[in-house]
């Protein structure tokens, strides 16, 4: 078993039957990120030491018959905004730079709880805000597939880890497609479950009522079994669901014979790559041949998708991130008064569209304009949920493309924040209506780089979603990994 | 609607940024062109329309009145930039505007 | 010269805050005590680091239900949270977790009486939020203004925190001052809070207004910060109102703005105009959900309203046969009031009894020793005790006092007392013939003037029994006998 490539259920299963310990697959991992991270930077921090200390704890529990889960042992590692107790985490960011957090984020708990062991923290775009991760204040992150391009964002890190074989699965966020987008330009699974399913407790805020934690692994059986750990009520975030959490393994073989599926009407023609439209085509065609009935479903709102996403977003953003002002914790400018000291500290510690989002946002929410502005974003939210109610009384799932493009060249779009902020055009209308989605690989564009198809299910039925994806990621059959 | 100096300025003080003189005009160009994409939803008619404030579909989340570990001090302070006597420290403070 | 008050009118609208006496804070598990050294009650939600969500305390929620009813509000059906987002080193979010246009409670009323007759004040809501940490200015003078820089402790950021706020219903000083009074006294009833204003449980911001009569609109708005006790409320105010009084008779233009009281000069001066007026951006808390009470839990709050002081004071007058004087000193808390009613049961008789003693005798006592009743070392049921002895004639009222203060030190029962001192008066009758028959015998003289009817004589020859038996002997008993003694 080739053990960079192995998805993490194999690797689970090579652990249990004894023929690898998780000491020689941490060792392994870190070597390959010794050999390829210099060219990708995924990671911002490596873990080495604790890596390899929690796999001899696995290795131990494991002789003695004492596993903690299926997947105890198998490495994990996790977007840096994922807060982790005693160990730096700066969200990509100046102002955060040397915070080492007391506590640990729930994910970070339950994945610990599970035994699996922490490889390092990774690259992302500051405070997730970004497509391209070229946002870090860390320098960017290249795609493995092609280094001169962007592995997306932002949750570029993660993704380039998993994709450069260095990392089986990682964890990432999504509050506008920040895992489905990244995923796609990658060639990987990623998920963005229901809002509310996985706890937000420990995970830097963003946009508080879109941000959500989700698996990247390289196949989809992966990402249910990593969702399994981490899913479900947590007393911590009260707007975590406390219903019980199905068990997403079970069932994903169903195949798909019979469902419903909608196909965006807005979304088709101009808008993507030739290139991603022949693959996410012919997608279309296999899940056709895999017994599925296509239809196309009206979502008129989702013309207004970004602009509401580029108002509710930096609003809540600006509120979140008014914490980092250098007073309890993180860099802090020198200044003889509180405010020229904490706008000090903010403009140094803050990166340009991060600034650029919190000036949005706080505009969006100033007095006179929130009617305007955050308040229309809020009802257009609600028509948005609305097409999706209505759609799902016709078909069980939506499909689309992931990304209108494959991965650009880094410094393309820099320059351009409006272009930028329009590679979230299919993703951003699933975080604003709450419901889940996963990108999941449908080939290479004719460029050699990867293509996504996302897939949709409404609230809460993530079963269905993993189903369809898992029977047309075993028909696609796809064998591809970049050469690096 | 284009956006003048003098809201890049208010918002910046609102905002607690000490933007440069570059940063403000960059800011005046790069949030106009954004406000004025923004802006296309003014033409919906949404009269009627409840505005969303909360996807999860819960109410009344709430916690027993339980005392629970607090950190050590050193530990709450541990990542503070300026810490005197047990406490936080900042330079002075002055009123707002 | 002073100034014809009926010229012009006041309206006076407050702004009350109250600390909660929950365990917990609002939004985390950290306690919510006094005790304990800066920053040592904190975690990483109060002090907003980041990732940390709130998470709401439920017996916060019904402390608030609770302040709503017993102040007559509708609960709302579907209440939210907001974010007001400003800057300040006291906040560890720069955003404080409160609530907007959808509170917990609106449209209530308080009923106030006084020299100015009585009124009711519309409150106008009740609304739920988290406290600030606090500030120490150092460098200076300890305020702001000359400090060199600060020092902060989160302790009590966090601490849940309720906010009434009054209509303008409110004509004068003095009704504002006795609507703070009657508001903190309702409070304490509920058991929600210490209401202490000096330690700031309770916290009163006024916005104060004056106009010339049968003026339309109403004049400049002033806020008025920093009294700290009810006096001061009365005496910010009273100076705030003879400020704006004369400025409008000497013709000039009241600004709205700010004013801060100074305790020591009893004059209020100028903290900052409130032209501009802070932008808090509202919006609804995403990191909450509604709050939506049930009818059932409404209905559960409400039954356990305690007899709020209003409806007391009127049973108690009806019931004991009180005046207002000594219903106001005895309801100036629950406790105080509980205790008078302790001792009233135990005793059983007159009430107007058990309150002289407690007014005239043992709030001299409590006065001195800086406690309030109900920390008196002895039980209510022993004060009655007390007065039962009395009744009895086995102390007199002289020697009862005498034994009250012992029993405030010690906390003994009185008859305890009264027999450490030898102070039991002589009731028995046997003992007191012994002694008068003896005082007769030795004063022939004296004795025949009374038998000859010169009834003042009787006197010495009580005195002369009362300093054969050491004091003790009952005087009444005393005069009696002689009397029948005498009388052949």
């Amino acid at each position: 078993m080739d053990l960079l490539w192995a998805s993490a259920t194999e690797l689970a299963g090579a652990l249990g039957a004894g023929e690898v310990s998780s000491r020689e697959v941490t060792e392994a991992l870190i070597e390959r990120a010794e050999a390829v991270d210099p060219k990708i930077k995924a990671y911002l921090q490596r873990t080495d030491e604790r890596a390899l200390a929690d796999a001899d704890a696995a290795d131990e529990r494991r002789s003695r018959g004492e596993m903690r889960s299926a997947y105890d042992g198998v490495p994990l590692a996790y977007k840096d905004i994922f807060v982790t107790r005693g160990i730096t985490t700066t969200c990509g960011s100046k102002i955060l730079e040397n915070f080492v957090p007391p506590y640990d984020a729930t994910v970070v708990e339950r994945c610990d709880a599970a035994g699996l062991p922490m490889l390092g923290k990774l690259n992302m775009d500051e405070f997730a805000m970004g497509s391209s991760t070229e946002n870090s204040a860390f320098g960017p992150t290249r795609n493995p597939w092609d280094l001169d391009t962007v592995p997306g964002g932002s949750s570029g890190g993660s993704v380039a880890l998993v994709a450069a074989g260095a990392a089986p699965w990682a964890w990432g966020t999504d509050t506008g497609g920040s895992i489905r987008q990244p995923a796609a330009l990658c060639g990987l699974v990623g998920v963005k479950p229901t809002y509310g399913l996985v706890s937000r407790y420990g995970m830097i805020a963003f946009a508080s009522s879109l941000d959500q934690a989700g698996p990247i692994t390289r196949s989809v059986k992966d990402a249910a079994a990593l969702l399994n750990m981490a899913a479900g009520g947590d007393d911590m975030d009260s707007t975590c669901l406390k219903e019980p959490v199905p068990d997403y393994l079970v069932g994903i073989d169903r195949g798909i014979d019979g469902m419903r599926i909608g196909v965006v009407k807005e979304f088709q023609g101009e808008g993507s790559q030739p290139g991603v439209r022949a693959r996410v085509d012919e997608a279309l065609t296999r899940l056709e041949k895999l017994g599925a009935t296509l239809e196309e479903v009206s979502m008129p709102s989702f013309e207004h998708g970004i602009s509401a996403y580029y108002l509710i977003a930096p609003a809540e953003a600006s509120s979140n991130l008014a914490r980092y002002d250098g007073v309890r914790y993180g860099h802090r400018s020198a200044a003889d008064d509180i405010v020229q000291m904490t706008s000090r500290t903010r403009d140094e510690g803050f990166g340009a569209e991060v600034k650029r989002r919190i000036m949005l946002g706080t505009y969006a929410l100033s007095a006179g304009y929130y009617e305007a502005y955050y308040g229309k974003a809020q009802k257009v939210r609600t028509l948005i949920t609305r097409d999706f109610e209505k759609a799902y009384s016709n078909v069980d799932l939506i499909v689309s493309p992931t990304s209108p493009t494959t991965a650009f060249k880094i410094g393309e779009r820099t320059d351009d924040p409006l272009a930028m902020y329009l590679s979230d055009v299919y993703t951003v209308p699933v975080n604003l209506a709450g419901n889940a989605a996963v990108s999941v690989p449908c080939g290479l564009s004719d460029d050699g780089l990867p293509v996504g198809l996302q897939i949709i299910a409404k609230s809460l039925d993530e079963k269905t979603m993993f189903r369809a994806a898992y029977a047309f990621e075993q028909d696609l059959g796809l064998d591809e990994r970049p050469n690096i | 609607m284009p956006l003048d100096r003098a809201a890049v300025d208010h918002v910046a003080r609102l905002a607690r940024l000490d933007l440069s003189e570059d940063e403000r005009a960059r800011m005046q160009a790069e949030l106009t062109q954004i406000l004025g994409h923004a802006e296309k939803i003014q033409e919906l008619d949404l009269d009627g329309i409840p505005p969303t404030s909360h996807s999860v579909p819960l109410s009344n989340v709430l916690r027993p009145d339980e005392v629970t570990p607090s950190l050590p001090v050193d530990e709450a302070l541990a990542n503070a930039p300026e810490a005197e006597d047990g406490r936080f420290r900042v330079p002075r403070i002055i009123e707002d505007a | 010269m002073s100034v014809k008050e009926d010229l012009y009118e006041t309206t006076v609208g407050l702004e009350i805050h109250v600390e909660l006496a929950t365990r917990s804070k609002m939004f985390c598990g950290c306690s919510v005590s006094f005790a304990g050294e800066a920053n040592s009650r904190t975690c990483p939600v109060c002090l907003g680091m980041p990732g940390t969500l709130p998470v709401p305390n439920e017996r916060a929620i019904e402390y608030t239900m609770k302040i709503g009813l017993a102040l007559n509000c509708d609960i709302a059906e579907r209440s939210l949270f907001h974010r007001k987002n400003y800057f300040y080193p006291d906040m560890p979010k720069n955003y404080q977790i409160s609530q907007y246009d959808l509170p917990l409670c609106e449209r209530g009323h308080v009923d106030i009486a006084g020299d100015f007759g009585e009124t009711r004040v519309g409150i106008t809501r009740v609304h739920l939020e988290e406290d600030t940490g606090k500030s120490v200015h150092m460098g200076g003078t300890g305020r702001i203004a000359d400090s060199d820089y600060s020092l902060e402790d989160f302790n009590r950021a966090g601490t849940p925190l309720v906010e009434i706020v009054s209509e303008p219903d409110i004509r004068s000083a003095e009704e504002a001052r006795v609507f703070v009074a009657e508001l903190r006294s309702l409070l304490e009833s509920l058991g929600v809070s210490d209401v202490r204003m000096e330690e700031g449980s309770l916290r009163v911001d006024a916005n104060v207004s004056v106009r010339r009569s049968g003026e339309k609109e109403f004049g400049a708005k002033v806020e008025v910060k920093n009294m700290n006790s009810i006096r001061s409320v009365g005496r910010a105010l009273e100076y705030e109102e003879k400020r704006q009084r004369e400025a409008l008779d000497a013709g000039e233009t009241l600004v709205q703005e700010t004013r801060h009281f100074d305790e020591k000069t009893g004059t209020t001066s100028s903290l900052r105009t409130k032209e501009f007026a802070f932008d808090y951006r509202y919006f609804p808390e995403p990191d909450l959900v509604p709050l939506a009470p049930s009818t059932e839990w409404v209905q559960r709050v409400r039954e356990s309203l305690p007899e709020l002081p209003a409806v007391r004071r009127v049973r108690l007058a009806s019931e004991y046969g009180l005046g207002a004087a000594d219903i106001s000193v005895l309801t100036g808390s629950t406790k105080t009031a509980d205790w008078f009613e302790a001792a009233a049961a135990a005793y059983g008789g007159d009430a107007k009894k058990v309150v002289n003693w407690i007014i005239a005798d043992l709030f001299g006592l409590l006065n001195e020793a800086q406690m309030e009743l109900h920390e008196t070392r002895f039980t209510p049921a022993q004060l009655a005790g007390l007065i039962s002895m009395i009744d009895e004639g086995k102390i007199s009222g002289k020697q009862a006092k005498l034994v009250l203060a012992d029993m405030f030190e010690s906390g003994d029962d009185p008859e305890k007392v009264a027999a450490d001192k030898g102070l039991e008066q002589v009731s028995d009758a046997g003992a007191i013939e012994t002694a008068v028959d003896e005082v007769i015998a030795e004063n022939a003289d004296a004795a025949d003037k009374v038998r000859a009817g010169q009834m003042n004589t009787i006197g010495f020859l009580v005195g002369q029994v009362m300093k054969k038996t050491k004091g003790q002997a009952n005087p009444g008993m005393v005069n009696e006998l002689l009397r029948k003694k005498l009388s052949s």
